[in-house]
């Protein structure tokens, strides 16, 4: 590649909070009908669509890439589809959306739970409803799936034979 | 590869872009496309939304509409601050550069500071199309001084009256038309009213 001063885009990672992290991930990999029955449930005031809305919910693809090991270099892994969404909410908090799969209501509701979730307002409720359910049902998928495969599990082990006679 | 840092990009005061970016987009694109088969034409872009303080609507349309992540952007110096960088970054995911001749897309807004046009890239001569669109932000398209425009997509001729934009620029462009196939093409901005002006156009003054 030749030396050039072009910018990369890069979001920066050291304004979003640990907590922020965890809660963005737990509505990105959450299952759209989980999401969209929780939201609905939970039946919160209009904020969907009296959020301000910065991006509408598109679809696109990002490349995953790995390492082998989690230590080699890095290989493209594949293209998986994502959507996102950018709102804002009337109090000024802005929330993103970006999750797997082509669901436009579970990107909007991702971004919207987002900007709640950093709101004093909403936070709790939002917590309450929202982000613990999700958290428990992905908990729960991914004990069921330990358990699965642990009852597959091959036991190795070596004889040792007496050479003797 | 970059070593210049970038601000952060700042969520809490970031616009939206096009209500729809889909149709939207693609009206602005008509439109600047129309603007260009007929230099002098005035094309309004209606749908555009509403940029951040220093970027005039149509300018901001057309950056939206025209830049992506393979479109280098360079911008003015006085562009290059948080709020108008970021809505730039956001929307488009473009990336910037410092370099003249690297830019596929200039925004200019401060006239006394533009650099000179055949600073930036002219095309080569397999890829003309490869140069520098050069998108000027101006106060207003009538009430500066009137030149003359004539060449292809105009029958006769054509009359806009850029402001601030004097005799030394339009010297500086007419330097450049001398080596067509080379060359910038303008996309010159006042509120929601854009026009182009191809390498092609000819220009009196």
């Amino acid at each position: 590649m030749t030396q050039s001063q072009t910018e990369k885009f890069v979001e920066p990672s050291s304004s979003v909070s640990g907590d922020r992290k965890a809660w963005i991930s737990v509505l990105s990999k959450a299952k759209s009908d989980d999401v969209i029955g929780l939201w609905e449930r939970a039946a919160f005031p209009d904020l969907l669509n009296m959020a301000q809305v910065l991006r509408p919910p598109e679809i696109g693809m990002v490349m995953v890439r790995g390492r082998a090991g989690g230590a080699g270099s890095a290989f493209n892994l594949g293209e998986m589809t994502v959507t996102r969404c950018a709102i804002r909410l009337e109090g000024g908090e802005t929330g993103i959306g970006y999750v797997t799969g082509r669901n436009k209501q579970h990107a909007k509701i991702a971004a919207v739970v987002d900007a709640m979730m950093q709101s004093p307002a909403h936070a709790q409720l939002a917590k309450e409803k929202i982000v613990t359910p999700l958290e428990t049902a992905a908990a729960n998928r991914s004990a069921l799936i330990s358990r699965k495969a642990k009852a597959t599990q091959v036991e190795f082990f070596t004889m040792v034979r007496d050479r003797k006679g | 590869m970059s070593a210049q840092a970038h601000a952060t990009l700042d969520l809490a005061t970031l616009l939206p872009g096009f209500a729809d970016p889909t149709q939207d987009s693609q009206t602005c694109f008509r439109a600047i496309m129309n603007a260009t088969a007929q230099p002098g034409t005035v094309a309004r872009l209606r749908s555009a939304p509403i940029p951040p303080a220093g970027i005039n609507k149509a300018a901001g349309a057309a950056i939206l509409t025209l830049a992506d992540q393979d479109t280098k952007l360079w911008l003015d110096q006085g562009l290059r601050t948080g709020e108008r960088e970021g809505w730039i970054r956001f929307h488009t995911g473009a990336p910037f550069t410092s370099v003249h001749s690297e830019a596929a897309f200039a925004l200019v807004a401060d006239l006394a500071a533009m650099p000179d046009l055949g600073a930036f890239n002219q095309g080569d001569a397999k890829y003309p199309d490869l140069a520098t669109t050069v998108i000027i932000m101006v106060p207003s398209l009538t009430s500066g001084t009137p030149v003359t425009l004539k060449g292809p997509g105009i029958q006769t001729k054509a009359q806009i009256a850029p402001e601030g934009l004097g005799s030394q620029f339009w010297e500086q462009r007419a330097d450049l038309v001398a080596h067509f196939q080379f060359g910038i093409d303008l996309l010159i901005c006042a509120d929601d009213q854009l026009v182009s002006i191809p390498r092609t156009t000819r220009v009196s003054f």
